[in-house]
């Protein structure tokens, strides 16, 4: 396993340390500290009931953030269900994901220059399309990837194999990254395949598989800085695997994590926290401290705030909104229909 | 004006295309130097280069996912389904994906794409070649449903598909390939997706039909003349949405309906043209509103499509019934 830093934060691995500055490197940390502030508070939302539909992230910070952070704006995101907080980075704005949660459409309405579909919740049918998003970026000349996530248990799917499959036989701009948490929902990533890592699925397409240690921000980093390059000068895609864990259940929506995994587990996975070891690293260096941090925190949960108030107060949708995103030019059946729920909305 | 089958009027279609936007791609399976396992893609690869005509893995999946990262990147696949009873394996990314895209991304994401893909019973293929499935298709909103049953209507109808902004399932009739010649324009004309056309004019009976139907029922509507009954044949060009304004109006006239089509009773779309006849004409109607469809199960072992498949007998039939009543 591709790997960084140790839990205790320390160097294991200087040659193939990644070329970050200073500010690089604190970035990192207040995005990876923001995410968990993000996570903790959107939970709270969503027990409130301010929120809808949540998947929580924290464990996975060093996973989605590191892999980010090898981006530029000019590379298109195709996220799973899960992968809210790299839309975030890459230009979404927080009350827009709030929304995507609540189930508002707006939330789904990328910015101009956001390159980045909306969470898929069709588990595999992110990763066939990723194939044609790299393939049209091969096609068009650019220097950009189309990168795209998806779980463990995602790896069972036939869209998951046919799009990396696809990706390498067009030699496209791909990255395809499994977050690797363990579970897909209650089953455990053993139940999922016989196959001892699941980078080496990679094989089966015949591209570049890296099983990478998914706690450690500074080798998914790497990891992703590499695949990235390698993508852009033609020689064709790669699978990244990150071996992670989620904390928290699997969604919101009733999931309860103690009926299929046990404390001892969740506790040995706490030590690997990857805020934790890198908060480790930096302070080594002279890069962090409590007050940097709580910094973080409070503008986390200042932003949040705000974000969750604009969302709250985003116009609520009306049939006529959804009947004119269904077609450029809408057929007779449709046009009936508008006539008659504008009548309705205008009562 | 050239004499071409509804194949070449289909290439030519792809031809005009391919060399009037150059975001347009063709891809599918053997779809590339092999020009398709009917030709319509014959030449097209030669003629516009391996980056705008080529051939895929094996995979229905994989090529509907294609086609949606490619129309992301702004360019306007109309990717090739081999025989629509692969469809299966691809219905996620045509229903659950590319048809919600404009809705899902409240209008910042378009999937202009065109799914080719034929079907159609009569030529003995083996299992799921000729199955009609376009009732899967009609049912997913953000989808239209073209399917040609001319030459002249093929090459209209393909170019406006390809032209459309949103999704067109656009579905090619394996018995109507070669069966008959047709005077087709050369260069460009569309023909608009939405709209049926009279292919026979008639005052006592209308019948509603597409694909091979339409000239089972012209012969059908042949013999019926005969007999003194003058049977008008609405061609529906597309199935979903149905053009309803020229089905009143043709109801309007004659008070009498059938609906003919080749997939099973339980399939197709004739149940929703015959609903929407009935909440829209029925004080028009001089007698119920009876389908010609084939019986409900699965598609026949291939010896027995003569069986088992409507035919123009079966629309004399129902004509008569309607007439009768």
């Amino acid at each position: 396993m591709f790997q960084i830093l140790n839990e205790d934060g320390e160097v294991v691995n200087k040659d193939d340390m990644p070329n970050l500055s200073d500010d690089e490197l604190k970035e990192l940390m207040r995005r990876m500290v923001y995410t968990r502030i993000l996570d903790q508070r959107s939970i709270a939302l969503n027990r409130q009931g301010r929120l809808g539909f949540y998947a929580p992230t924290a464990g996975q910070e060093a996973s989605q953030l590191g892999s980010h952070f090898a981006l530029e704006k000019d590379d298109f995101i195709l996220p799973g269900y899960r992968d809210v907080p790299q839309l975030i980075w890459h230009g979404l704005p927080l009350y827009q994901a709030f929304l995507f949660s609540k189930g508002h459409f707006h939330g789904n309405q990328m910015p101009e220059g956001v390159h980045a579909l909306p969470p898929q919740i069709i588990i595999g049918a992110q990763y066939v399309q990723a194939a044609g998003v790299g393939l049209g970026l091969k096609m068009r000349g650019k220097k950009a990837v189309a990168i795209t996530y998806t779980g463990d248990g995602g790896t069972s799917q036939g869209d998951f194999y046919e799009g990396m499959n696809f990706a390498g036989a067009y030699g496209a701009h791909n990255i395809f990254i499994v977050q690797n948490n363990g579970f897909a929902i209650s089953v455990p990533r053993e139940k999922q395949t016989a196959a001892k890592t699941l980078a080496q699925k990679a094989v089966a397409a015949g591209i570049e598989g890296l099983q990478v240690d998914g706690m450690d921000v500074l080798a998914v980093y790497a990891a992703t800085k590499h695949a990235r390059e390698r993508a852009i000068a033609g020689e064709g895609p790669m699978l990244i695997e990150t071996i992670t864990y989620r904390y928290g259940p699997h969604t919101m929506a009733g999931d309860d994590p103690t009926r299929y995994r046990s404390a001892d587990l969740d506790s040995e996975w706490e030590k690997k926290d990857p805020l934790v070891r890198f908060r480790k690293f930096l302070e080594g260096k002279n890069l962090w401290s409590e007050e940097a941090e709580n910094e973080v925190i409070d503008k986390a949960k200042e932003d949040i705030k705000e974000a969750i108030k604009k969302a709250d107060q985003y116009p609520k949708q009306k049939v006529t909104d959804f009947i004119s995103n269904m077609f450029e030019t809408l057929p007779n059946n449709l046009v009936e229909q508008m006539e008659e729920y504008k009548a309705k909305e205008s009562k | 004006m050239a004499q071409m089958t509804m194949i070449q009027a289909i290439t030519d279609a792809l031809r005009v295309e391919l060399k009037k936007d150059e975001n347009v791609l063709v891809f599918g399976e053997d779809v590339g130097q092999n020009g398709g396992v009917f030709r319509a893609t014959e030449g097209l690869q030669k003629e516009f280069g391996e980056d705008r005509v080529f051939d895929t893995p094996l995979a229905e999946s994989g090529i509907g996912g294609l086609a949606i990262g490619l129309a992301l990147q702004g360019y306007r696949p109309v990717p090739e389904i081999q025989f629509f009873g692969f469809v299966y394996e691809v219905i996620d990314s045509i229903s659950g994906q590319m048809a919600r895209m404009r809705y899902r991304s409240g209008g910042t994401q378009t999937a202009p794409i065109t799914v080719r893909s034929p079907f159609g019973g009569g030529v003995h293929t083996p299992e799921l070649h000729a199955d009609s499935l376009e009732g899967l298709m009609a049912q997913q909103p953000g989808l239209k449903v073209v399917i040609p049953s001319t030459p002249y209507d093929a090459k209209g109808l393909l170019i406006s598909a390809i032209r459309d902004n949103d999704p067109v399932i656009y579905l090619e009739h394996m018995k109507l390939y070669r069966s008959f010649r047709g005077e087709v324009p050369e260069g460009e004309y569309t023909i608009e997706i939405g709209k049926a056309d009279v292919k026979r004019e008639g005052k006592d009976v209308t019948i509603v039909t597409y694909g091979a139907m339409v000239h089972a029922s012209l012969k059908a509507a042949e013999e019926l003349e005969k007999n003194g009954i003058d049977v008008e044949v609405i061609d529906l060009r597309t199935v979903s949405p149905i053009d309803m304004e020229t089905i009143l109006e043709s109801v309007k006239k004659t008070n009498r309906v059938v609906v003919v089509q080749e997939a099973q009773r339980q399939a197709g779309i004739a149940a929703n043209v015959v609903a929407e006849i009935q909440e829209r004409a029925i004080l028009h109607l001089e007698a119920p509103v009876l389908r010609v469809t084939a019986p409900d199960t699965v598609y026949p072992f291939s010896e027995a499509e003569e069986v088992w498949l409507p035919n123009y007998n079966d629309i004399i039939e129902k004509v008569n019934t309607v007439v009768n009543f």
